[in-house]
């Protein structure tokens, strides 16, 4: 699974990083730095904090599967 | 063309973040035609701001960038293949393959490449790189893994600056070439370049302004090994990352008769083409960085955005549009609004700094490192930048969206004295920098001179 944060909509409330240590880290006080692919033993983690952003900035999903033709 | 606007043929040009995005629209409203989306990259898409952050630090690798979809857009990809041209009469769009695909509507969604290297030959150099784009991005961070003695960045925008505080992070030595009197100035203006300059300096960059890069040496073998500089000096380097600004993805369009040009794209407020006589092409839509569309906040002037947030809020009302008549579509309203990690910072901006004539310290200080500084123009508020303050934004948002007075009236208790203190917002011409903004007006107001008459002998 792959996420991306909706760095525009971010303000900083650091709940991903409480929830999931591994895959979400500030930079600074508020620059937000992630791993957009997720680990899969980390994916329950992420899953709470998608759910727990109060700006609901978190999208996770799969990428596009399409190769090369 | 068909008369259900939810069925017939669409191509999307373009497969990354707004070509995505605008597919996953049209199904979420209902689009049950046939959708072919073209990328000239054999990669789909993925997310571009991590590759000059995470990436570069060495956090992840280039290619786990992958953007999530919002939901499967059921669409053919075909990737690797550049579109080569568009035949508006015949609705066809030429490939590089040889193939050509009919349409009944289609977006434009074709974005930016990196500026590059004016000297091909010294662009070549082993060494030398530009960022956009996964590949690039693979092998600077391998690079930049390396170890190498030093790394020259030509050029302090954005991507330049970000470049420069991951390798400093990494602990590398570089140097920044500017030919402008400060990083970030292009964008955010005088005040808050200056700010950029002292955070480039505290971690240890050796920031040249007021130069430029006159020639790039490489060895015997085609390796970079440093760069002459316009003061006479010169720096020795392993690594040049060349981080001048985006060059819009126009070409193709060149024989369609569309207002495209290095601008990007001409459309009106609702996505949809302008050809070259500035009249709208029904069919043809255009969305992300390489449109150029009026906004009314900014004097109707044409906007060209190179931000993450425009390429989806763009292509979501482009891809709505193209499903709906006239009456029912809608307009693209969206205040800019930019990000940018770097050295430790979080810079936030919403609205067009550039389109300003004074600025004030709303909250914070310079001196703290957080702050909110207001832009305005004749008097009203037009952006608005924040450093480690983003809670804040939306507060300005709201003041730009308004058109509210400027300076700005007391909106919170933390106001810094300098609030009431009006200085020019000291936005330089870009011709005379190596970065760009990454909001460019470029329309036209009356009372600004662009043309300059040069008297002769």
């Amino acid at each position: 699974m792959q996420i991306v944060v909706d760095l525009t909509r971010c303000q900083g409330y650091a709940q991903c990083v409480f929830l999931a240590p591994d895959v979400f880290q500030l930079h600074g006080e508020e620059g937000l730095l992630y791993l957009p692919a997720v680990p899969d033993d980390q994916l329950e983690r992420v899953r709470q904090a998608v759910a727990a952003c109060p700006v609901q900035a978190i999208l996770m999903g799969k990428g596009v599967s399409a190769g090369a033709e | 063309m068909p008369s259900d606007l939810r069925d017939g043929r669409i191509v999307i040009v373009g497969a990354s973040l707004a070509g995505l995005r605008a597919a996953e629209t049209l199904r979420e409203e209902g689009f049950a035609g046939s959708l072919t989306v073209v990328g000239d990259e054999p990669r789909p898409p993925y997310d571009r701001p991590p590759l000059s952050k995470q990436v570069l630090i060495g956090d992840v690798p280039a290619e786990a960038t992958a953007l999530p979809m919002r939901r499967d857009p059921d669409a053919e990809w075909r990737l690797g293949v550049a579109a080569t041209g568009l035949d508006l009469l015949e609705k066809r769009v030429m490939l590089a393959d040889g193939e050509s695909l009919s349409y009944d509507r289609l977006l434009i969604a074709t974005g930016t490449r990196a500026r590059p290297w004016p000297n091909p030959e010294e662009g070549a150099l082993q060494g030398v790189f530009t960022l956009r784009t996964i590949d690039d991005a693979t092998g600077l961070a391998e690079a930049l893994a390396a170890g190498p003695r030093r790394v020259l960045v030509i050029g302090a925008g954005f991507t330049g600056s970000e470049i420069a505080s991951a390798c400093r992070e990494r602990g590398l030595d570089v140097t920044v070439a500017e030919r402008g009197p400060a990083p970030l100035v292009g964008a955010l203006g005088g005040t808050l370049s200056r700010l950029a300059t002292l955070m480039h300096r505290g971690h240890g960059v050796d920031l040249r302004c007021g130069v430029t890069v006159t020639a790039l040496h490489g060895d015997g073998n085609g390796r970079f090994t440093g760069a002459d500089l316009s003061d006479g000096t010169r720096v020795e380097a392993d690594v040049c990352v060349v981080a001048l600004g985006a060059v819009r993805n126009v070409e193709w369009l060149a024989e369609s008769g569309l207002a495209a040009g290095r601008r990007g794209v001409a459309c009106d407020a609702g996505c949809q083409a302008f050809n070259m006589y500035g009249i709208v092409i029904n069919d043809v839509f255009v969305a992300g960085d390489v449109s150029r569309f009026p906004h009314p906040l900014f004097g109707y002037q044409m906007l060209s955005l190179e931000h993450w947030g425009n390429a989806v809020a763009q292509a979501e009302v482009a891809a709505h549009n193209m499903l709906n008549p006239g009456p029912l579509q809608r307009p693209h309203l969206t205040i800019p609004t930019f990000w940018s990690t770097q050295f430790g910072l979080n810079i936030k901006s919403v609205g067009v700094p550039t389109y300003s004539d004074h600025v004030v310290i709303a909250q914070g200080s310079l001196e703290a490192r957080r702050l909110a500084m207001v832009y305005g123009y004749r008097g009203r508020v037009t952006a608005a930048v924040t450093v480690d303050m983003g809670k804040v934004l939306d507060y300005y948002r709201h003041l730009i969206e308004t058109a509210a007075e400027f300076p700005p009236p007391p909106g919170a208790a933390d106001r810094a004295i300098a609030a009431d203190i009006p200085i020019p917002s000291d936005v330089p011409d870009p011709k005379g920098l190596s970065h760009e903004p990454v909001v460019a007006l470029t329309g036209y107001l009356p009372d600004r001179r662009l043309m300059v008459v040069q008297p002769v002998g």
